[in-house]
């Protein structure tokens, strides 16, 4: 028996108590959806997990007018420090229900235990945690006193991580006096459907947060409908061009976070052990369903071989298996679809000559299973260096000078994140200041926080959540109206404005605030106060 | 006895030249009342893409530069504005039809919006960016960047003011800019390059384009290496379209404003062109 064989260790799914059937929750309540239900599955064993509703355009008709009237009437004339109340009191009912919420998500999901656990819910807890704060005290978020919240929000999450897109949204949504229509990703809405039990209990004012549950049909009524003020959306680069389409003419602000093919920059002064933890975190944590993954790893060419080598040894004791085992550190790919997706851009990087590798493992029978797998002599022309291939999949290539790390990294339409591992200091600021990407990573890897601004550059979108900024992209400054003239909108202080020596108090051509950004994987930074510590994946 | 005078030839300025545009076009600038004044270069497709490739050349410099240079560079702009405040005046009475007055006026302003933008170069930094006390041991820190080439269509009105409300705001953070100035008011925006020419803005950082806005919108719209579009000035074109052509690579859109100061001064014109980028550093445990 070798070290790696451990006893199962299955975390109970007893603590569940799930319904056989789903509805829409709309103006508080659950109700029917008009489309045809369809079935949530567990990835890793295929098996049925319950019936959730379809909404048609009707029942998002439906929950965009339940989410007006409730801001109209409820949420828009709430004090701030009552609507904090109310988010300080979901952050408390999502840490009471937090094993609850964890054993869903990596039911329904896929993911590890572990993470979920350690990462995906005492993130959430902490989002709504930071975001309840701020809700009366709007004044200080820099965009001058009196900041106007938009109307309703429509906001659409991706599947890799369901219940912590869900609080990156919603949280800074309610804050800024915002309602919302939410449309969970089609494999994973088992979470959103138990949060609103939670905002049940909560007490939450009926309509302030609606959820609508359905596939791509569900998601473009509710983007397209004329009732909603802002558009947030999680997802991938093609989705986010539609968006961006849709809402062209119209005064709908936008936040949109897309894909990435972040470069993960080793250079030969790196501590190495160290550097292949970060490197593993990158890119196999939460099975690579990581929009900012570290795909590609930029090693310079000294120490290639040793970074190599050292990166297998620590690939051969990553357990790959049952997401509720305690143990597991890869779980199972989110849907048949993606795994079709991994395999044939694995299958043509080993035909576009590559050298494939993974490390021997037994995979389940059932579910949909992907070895961590890494492609060494990577050119920077090969399809898997270039497009986001969203699994448990690394492509390596190499470097000599930092000038060429800089601009190996930077060939890419994408630019969500980066990481630099290096022992010099001087360095790392230099390069950081270099690599066009919205959040960059120096000696760590797939940190997450809800005070910390995430979201890209380029074709990765535009806004960003998470901290101040991600705050703004819910608000309009005072002067402007909640229609502001641009997609973008900067978060800028009216008072700071100059006169404008001409008179003519002229419609502001003044965007609103910065945006822009892409959610995805989370590892807690640390821990926050009575929340599980943190620190599931692999770092 | 009277002087022959010699009137100037008004041509595009890119990559810190005055070529004619390459099609070989121009179009007849007339006056408020209908007379004759100028043949201005009309560019072409090529030349707004020739445009956007010497922008692109130009941002590794300029965005590089430090912020403390960039204020001045920009200062030195109102400097030199400044001294040549009656030659500006005179091409606005004749090509708008103002009053001498409110020519001044809009020159007045113009300089005077030079120097604010200036003032921000060194500054919007602190007002946007923060530190971020995340849970752990990490120092995290965000910080705006410059989002890169920034196309403009400037506001047909107000020619001096409208171009310089649109430009000055982009040049603070580091972009560069390719402009297309007022269609059927171009001669400020062509002098203004002289101006440019002049001063310490390298070539290539602003580059100015006369002719069909209608015309070259649609190209710059769907340029894959322009990173953002500002249609302040594009409210007579079929902006929605523009939107949508700039949605295929996700440019930034800073939709059409009307009204007299359509581009009035705003730290949002700055912080709107930026992209934020946070950096998490870790911390030893000591």
């Amino acid at each position: 028996m070798s070290f790696l064989d451990y006893a199962p260790a299955p975390e109970s799914t007893s603590v569940l108590n799930l319904k056989k059937q789903y509805g829409l929750f709309i103006n508080g309540e659950f109700v029917d959806g008009r489309g045809d239900g369809f079935a949530t599955i567990s990835p890793a064993t295929e098996k049925h997990i319950a019936q959730i509703a379809t909404a048609t355009d009707a029942d998002v008709d439906d929950a965009v007018r339940a989410a007006r009237r409730a801001y109209d009437t409820v949420w828009s004339t709430m004090s701030g420090s009552d609507r904090g109340k109310y988010l300080f009191r979901i952050a408390r009912l999502v840490q009471e229900r937090a094993r609850e919420l964890a054993v869903a998500e990596s039911l329904d999901n896929g993911k590890p235990i572990k993470e979920s656990r350690d990462v995906d819910v005492p993130l959430v807890a902490a989002w709504f945690f930071y975001y309840a704060g701020w809700a009366d005290k709007l004044d200080h978020a820099g965009l001058g006193a009196n900041p106007r919240s938009l109307g309703v929000a429509g906001q659409v999450i991706p599947w890799n991580f369901p219940l912590l897109m869900l609080a990156w949204k919603i949280a800074p949504a309610l804050a800024a006096g915002n309602t919302v229509v939410l449309k969970p990703a089609e494999t994973t809405p088992l979470t959103a459907l138990i949060f609103a039990e939670i905002l049940q209990q909560a007490e939450l004012p009926a309509g302030v947060v609606n959820i609508v549950t359905g596939a791509g049909a569900t998601g473009r009524a509710l983007v397209a409908h004329p009732g909603i003020d802002k558009v947030a959306f999680t997802g991938s680069t093609a989705v986010g061009r539609e968006i961006a389409r849709t809402i062209a003419g119209t005064s709908k602000r936008v936040t949109l976070e897309l894909g990435g093919k972040a470069a993960n920059i080793v250079f030969d002064d790196a501590p190495i052990d160290e550097a292949v933890e970060g490197i593993v975190n990158g890119i196999f944590f939460n099975q690579g369903h990581v929009c900012c993954a570290g795909s590609r790893l930029l090693v310079q060419e000294s120490i290639h071989d040793e970074v190599i080598e050292r990166l297998k040894r620590r690939m051969s004791t990553l357990r790959v298996g049952d997401p509720l085992d305690k143990n597991t550190d890869v779980g199972a790919i989110n849907s048949r679809e993606q795994l079709d997706r991994i395999r044939a851009l694995s299958d043509q990087g080993e035909a576009e000559g590559a050298e494939r590798w993974s490390p021997d493992c037994e995979l389940p029978t059932d579910g949909f299973w992907f070895k961590p797998t890494i492609f060494t002599g990577v050119s920077t022309s090969d399809t898997i260096a270039r497009e986001e291939i969203f699994g448990p999949v690394l492509s390596v290539l190499t470097f000599r000078t930092p000038a060429e790390a800089i601009a190996k990294a930077n060939n890419t339409p994408y630019g969500l994140s980066a990481g630099i591992w290096s022992d010099k200091g001087s360095r790392i600021l230099a390069v950081a200041d270099k690599l066009r990407a919205g959040v960059i990573w120096a000696n760590t890897f797939n940190k997450f926080d809800p005070s910390s601004p995430f979201g890209g550059y380029k074709e990765s979108g535009y806004g960003r959540e998470g901290g101040k900024h991600g705050l703004g992209a819910y608000l309009a400054t005072a002067a402007s109206g909640t229609s502001l003239p641009s997609s973008i909108a900067p978060s800028v202080p009216a008072e700071l404005s100059a006169p404008a020596e001409l008179s003519a108090p002229a419609e502001p051509a003044t965007p609103a605030e910065p945006t822009a950004a892409e959610p995805t994987a989370a590892e807690p930074a640390s821990t926050t106060e009575t929340t599980t510590a943190p620190n599931g994946a692999a770092e | 006895m009277s002087r022959l005078t010699v009137p100037k030839t008004y041509k595009l300025y890119i990559g810190g030249k005055f070529p004619r545009s390459e099609s070989g076009r121009t179009y007849e600038v007339r006056a408020a009342d209908g007379g004759f004044l100028a043949n201005a270069a009309k560019a072409s497709r090529k030349d707004a893409r020739d445009a956007v490739v010497a922008a692109r050349a130009a941002l590794s410099g300029w965005s590089g530069a430090t912020a403390y240079n960039r204020g001045q560079v920009l200062y030195r702009i109102a400097e030199l504005l400044e001294g040549r405040r009656a030659q500006f005046i005179d091409e606005i009475v004749h090509v708008e039809g103002v009053s001498p007055a409110e020519a001044a006026a809009q020159v007045d302003a113009a300089i005077d919006r030079w120097v604010w933008y200036a003032g921000w170069a060194d500054k919007y930094q602190q007002v946007t960016g923060n530190a971020n006390p995340v849970s752990g041991p990490y120092f995290n820190l965000s910080v705006a960047e410059p989002t890169g080439v920034v196309a403009v269509i400037a506001p047909q009105q107000n020619s001096l003011i409208g171009l310089v409300g649109v430009v000055a705001p982009a040049l603070v953070a580091g972009n560069t800019v390719v402009v297309v100035a007022s269609e059927a008011a171009p001669l400020s925006a062509i002098s203004l390059a002289e101006v440019l020419a002049t001063s310490d803005v390298p070539g290539g950082v602003v580059n100015i384009l006369t002719g069909s806005p209608a015309e070259m919108a649609p190209w710059l719209a769907g340029h894959a290496d322009v990173n953002a579009i500002d249609l302040t000035g594009a409210t007579e074109l079929d902006w929605v379209d523009l939107e949508i052509a700039a949605a295929e690579t996700l440019k930034r859109v800073l939709r059409p404003a009307g009204g007299v100061d359509a581009a009035a001064p705003a730290l949002e014109r700055i912080t709107w062109l930026t992209e934020t980028k946070t950096v998490w550093h870790t911390k030893a445990l000591i």
